[in-house]
């Protein structure tokens, strides 16, 4: 992949957003809110694929769908090329909607089964209002040879796909506008693994050829790490490592991406029993009332007083690796901290 | 690995009677399960582990099903048990946990009570008895305070609860097999770790043999004695799991080793896909099924290539390859040991 | 739980207060429509409607019209008729609302018995003929308009038929209270209850019967069957009790319904002086009084019975009772 020193594309601005839980009509209770995404801030640098990985309920979809403009801020800011881009109104915003576009988890349920491939990719340009019928017609054809379809699928219904195919199209839509960042929320967890390698290919050679940026957001720890250039681990709303892929998975510094490093299985039997396991015990929190602190504390086995009472900041630990923990894993980093570890 | 078998599959076949024609979901496997031991069932999607192993527990009741062969059991032939008989054997001598642990509880009762009602369609004991074994249960599967917990909802439970609370009630009977069927599949990495210790610790306290079927070859390098892997409804390799991982003779099994990215590998440029979309069990080839995907296809596959045993060592595989071929044309790293990252 | 009800009931209050002031404005407010002038008759002089306007009180606003009414029928209980003058509206009630109880009361035990037995029979023997035949049964009954097929009950049974030994036992249209001949009671009913239950019947077992077809695709049935539960267990345990929750709603709204005065066309068809033949007549004789009396109870009845089927709800689904947002 591409350069990893690109200036920021993207910038998330401690981003924060909360879902409220009003319940029913009349006499309602106390409200409460889903800390979904609760202070995130990071770059998306121009060319690189940024890996988002977490558990269900860490906040890594709704930060995607903050990123393409779907929710509103609770608080905070995103800027695309130094412009902000949260807040604005519908129409402001329309120019830097086809800047961003997002490809979904599910093949199946993400394509209206009613139209027909060619009206399915071509849609974004009619809706932006590019080009006339001919040229959009022509730009699809493009598009689904982009993505290795061929033309002659042009008039073919969504079902007539297999989930790989289904996928490809999803692919061809989300880049018919031409947008510089493509937010690819879990896609290729609902294929099989055989297929999941053709998709994830596919999106690899699309990088290169067309210069995209990329967020990618997986459970799969091996996929993220295959496609990313910088992966951020999410646990209930907040990052708690950023690190360049290579470095994250030689030497996690946090000690949930090393819980969450070895508890993915190993394809080799060997190897599978001679590491060291470290089972986390219990579930993830609700994020309606998380932890006090760090909020991975009660999980964590190397978690004491302090963690229970003050917010780890996101920290430089060399080489590029950013961690929010009050007991990193990396021992050599311990000096750096004192010197430089002004709290947030 | 010699110890007798506890069950055995014969020449199995599921098909299914529908509009466009019979699909044929499983077409003839032979397998057997021995005591004690983890077998694992790989496959994708439409590959028939599933149905196969629901076939066993005769538990698929689609009147458009056609079955044919033979499922021994104990000295019994499963398929042909009458229902009253079968019904025993269900849940009592075979047990079997699926994939989707939120939705596979009754929602309207009680965990406790979903527990000891499968205790007593077994046992003769009283409805107290019954709570208390269900109640222990809860505890060794690893839920907090079960003597609370007993009397809430499903819905009270996450994920990876649910999946406990499932197990134990699949361990409720002390079944000689235990059929998992993607028991973690719909789970975080770190609650299927959780998982997967729970299951391998009582399969030891239970002395209950497992069938681990599932997608992931991670899950079944951890755990599995033997494998088996499956393709187009029919098994196309079947050895221990070491065999299958340091020594895959089925190109499809290295398309699959290949397929997968890998963490305890250095990031290779690319994944080597395998190309092409499994076959629609409507219209599957005449020969090898994985043929029209397979980089080393030749003349010979038009034909339909026997599960054998070239090797001469148990270790089966259906392609017509020469084991001599196949050692040179594996892609290289897929399978020798010791190629981790320092 | 008490929160619940509680809830519930301050809902309930609210909405039948709207349902009130909703139909006073109809009657009272729409333009065109004067009560007066409908009281008087045709061709009546002017004076004369404007002594009756000002009998009734309805020169005057309408908040203090609204208010009269509802003191004279909530807490004087003397509002009375405006065509058959003198009478009062609320023991027409009283008395009517027996035998409307008594009609849908037995209707509804015939079917709920019925529907559930067929839903079953046809879930259970799906794939052969019997389901397809029960289904469409079940449609023939389901779009039988009552009013015909009491109309034709009727003219074999009382009428061309009704000297043969077959059906010399139906005694004339009518209606005898339980209190006085349970037997003659029993007699005059049991021909309309089947007459307004056969519809039931049909759109009840056919909704019963997907129901069924879709919770026995449940995960959750897959894991009762692999428990080794007896097939019988896995279908009355686990399918038809998830398809309660869903049947049991229907069941009150539409119990509710009837006994609002729904049961209006086998009322007249029978000459059964019940709350639907009350509707029918006050409403055909735009007598405003009674027929605000009766959509007063008919909404009563309709929101008693939602807020019968919530709490049923509850009961019968521990996700509602308990709340959702609870993990462990």
């Amino acid at each position: 992949m591409s350069g990893v020193d690109g200036d920021a594309l993207l910038s998330l601005e401690r981003v924060r957003k909360y879902f409220s839980t009003s319940s029913r009509r009349l006499l309602r209770r106390p409200t409460s809110h889903v800390q979904a995404v609760d202070d995130v801030s990071l770059d998306v640098r121009r060319g690189e694929t940024l890996g988002l990985v977490g558990e269900s309920g860490c906040g890594k979809s709704t930060l995607a769908a903050c990123i393409v403009g779907l929710h509103e801020l609770t608080s905070g800011r995103i800027l695309f090329e130094g412009t902000q881009i949260s807040g604005l109104s519908r129409r402001r915003l329309r120019p830097f909607r086809r800047q961003v576009q997002m490809i979904f988890q599910d093949p199946y349920a993400s394509l209206n089964p009613r139209k027909r491939v060619g009206t399915l990719v071509g849609d974004p340009l009619r809706i932006h209002g590019v080009g006339n019928e001919r040229e959009i017609r022509a730009r699809v054809h493009d598009l689904l040879s982009l993505v290795g379809l061929s033309p002659e699928h042009f008039n073919r219904f969504p079902h007539e796909f297999s989930g790989g195919q289904r996928q490809r199209i999803g692919v061809a839509r989300a880049l018919a506008l031409s947008p510089k960042l493509v937010v690819a929320d879990e896609p290729v967890s609902a294929l099989d693994v055989s297929i999941q390698a053709q998709v994830i290919n596919l999106l690899d050679d699309l990088q290169d050829e067309l210069e995209l940026t990329y967020v990618f957001i997986a459970h799969d720890l091996g996929v993220v790490r295959h496609v990313s250039d910088r992966i951020a681990v999410m646990y209930l709303g907040r990052i708690v490592e950023l690190a360049p892929a290579e470095a994250l998975y030689a030497g996690p510094v946090h000690p949930y991406t090393e819980a969450l490093l070895s508890a993915v299985p190993i394809p080799d039997p060997e190897l599978s029993a001679r590491r060291e396991r470290i089972v986390l015990q219990g579930d993830v929190p609700s994020p309606i009332d998380p932890p006090s602190g760090c909020r991975f504390h009660p999980r964590c086995r190397y978690a004491t007083e302090i963690c229970t009472r003050e917010t780890p900041a996101l920290l430089e630990h060399g080489s590029g690796r950013l961690a929010a923990c009050h007991h990193p894993l990396d021992r050599g980093v311990v000096a750096a901290r004192a010197s430089g570890g002004a709290r947030l | 690995m010699t110890k007798e078998a506890l069950l055995e599959v014969r020449d199995l076949s599921v098909s299914f009677r529908t509009e466009d024609g019979l699909v044929r979901a499983v077409g003839g496997v032979s397998f057997c399960i021995r005591k004690g031991e983890v077998l694992g069932v790989l496959g994708e999607s439409g590959s028939g582990k599933s149905v196969t192993m629901m076939s066993v527990l005769r538990l698929i009741r689609d009147p458009n099903a056609i079955f044919a062969g033979e499922v021994l059991y104990k000295g019994r032939d499963l398929m042909r048990l009458p229902e009253q008989r079968m019904r025993e054997v269900r849940g009592a001598e075979i047990a079997m946990i699926f994939q989707d642990p939120m939705t596979s509880l009754t929602p309207v009762y009680r965990v406790g009570w979903q527990i000891a009602e499968q205790i007593r369609a077994h046992q003769s004991i009283s409805p107290n008895e019954a709570r208390r074994s269900a109640i222990e249960l809860l505890g060794a599967v690893g839920i907090p305070n079960p003597t609370a917990r007993v009397d809430d909802y499903p819905h009270q439970f996450s994920g990876g609860m649910r999946q406990r609370v499932l197990i134990a009630m699949a361990l409720s009977c002390n079944p000689d097999l235990l059929i998992a069927d993607e028991p973690t599949t719909a789970l975080d990495v770190t609650i299927q770790a959780q998982i997967l210790e729970l299951i391998m610790r009582l399969k030891d306290d239970f002395g209950s043999a497992v069938v681990m079927i599932t997608h992931d070859m991670g899950v079944l390098a951890e755990i599995a004695d033997r494998m088996v892997v499956m393709y187009g409804g029919r098994i196309v390799e079947e050895g221990t799991r070491e065999e299958v991982f340091y020594d895959p003779q089925h190109p499809y099994t290295w398309g699959l080793l290949g397929s997968i990215a890998r963490l305890d590998r250095p990031k290779p440029q690319r994944l080597t896909a395998i190309q092409g979309a499994p076959p629609s069990l409507l219209h599957l080839p005449p020969g090898c099924a994985f043929a029209p995907r397979c980089p080393q296809r030749f003349s010979r596959c038009e034909a339909r290539p026997p599960l054998h045993d070239k090797l001469g060592t148990g270790h089966l595989d259906a392609c017509f390859l020469e084991p001599e071929a196949k050692r040179t044309r594996r892609a290289v790293g897929i399978a020798d040991p010791g190629l981790a990252p320092s | 739980m008490t929160v619940f009800l509680v809830r519930r009931l301050v809902w309930t209050a609210f909405v039948l207060f709207a349902i009130t002031v909703l139909t006073f404005l109809i009657f009272f407010a729409t333009p065109g429509i004067d009560p007066a002038a409908a009281m008087a008759g045709r061709n009546t002089d002017p004076a004369t409607v404007e002594s009756i306007r000002r009998d009734f009180g309805l020169d005057r606003p309408l908040p203090v019209q609204y208010t009269m009414m509802m003191k004279r029928m909530f807490v004087d209980r003397d509002l009375v008729s405006y065509t058959n003058r003198g009478v009062q509206v609320l023991p027409q009630i009283k008395a009517a609302a027996p035998v409307t109880l008594s009609v849908v009361l037995g209707a509804a035990v015939i079917w709920l018995l019925l529907s559930t037995l067929i839903g079953i029979a046809a879930a259970t023997f799906r794939g052969t003929v019997i389901d397809p035949l029960l289904m469409a049964l079940g449609l023939v009954a389901l779009s039988t308009p009552v009013f015909w097929l009491g109309e034709v009950v009727n003219l074999l049974t009382q009428s061309r038929f009704h000297d043969s030994l077959l059906f010399s036992w139906v005694p004339a249209l009518g209606y005898t209270p339980l209190t006085e001949d349970p037997l003659l009671w029993f007699r005059h009913l049991i021909i309309p209850w089947i007459v307004l239950a056969v519809g039931f019947i049909g759109l009840y077992s056919r909704v019963l019967r997907s129901s069924l077809l879709e919770v026995q695709n449940e995960d959750f049935v897959r894991t009762a069957r692999a428990k080794g539960l007896s097939e019988r267990r896995v279908m009355v345990r686990h399918v038809l009790r998830m398809s309660l929750i869903s049947f049991v709603s229907l069941f009150g709204l539409d119990f509710g319904a009837l006994v609002g005065g729904g049961a209006v066309l086998v009322e007249v068809v029978f000459g059964l002086p019940g709350v639907g033949s009350l509707i029918f007549r006050s409403a055909s004789g735009l007598d405003l009084p009674v027929v605000m009396a009766t959509v007063i109870y008919a909404a009563f009845f309709i929101v008693l019975a939602n807020a019968v089927v919530d709490v049923v709800y509850a009961l019968l689904d521990p996700r509602i009772r308990l709340g959702r947002t609870q993990t462990a």
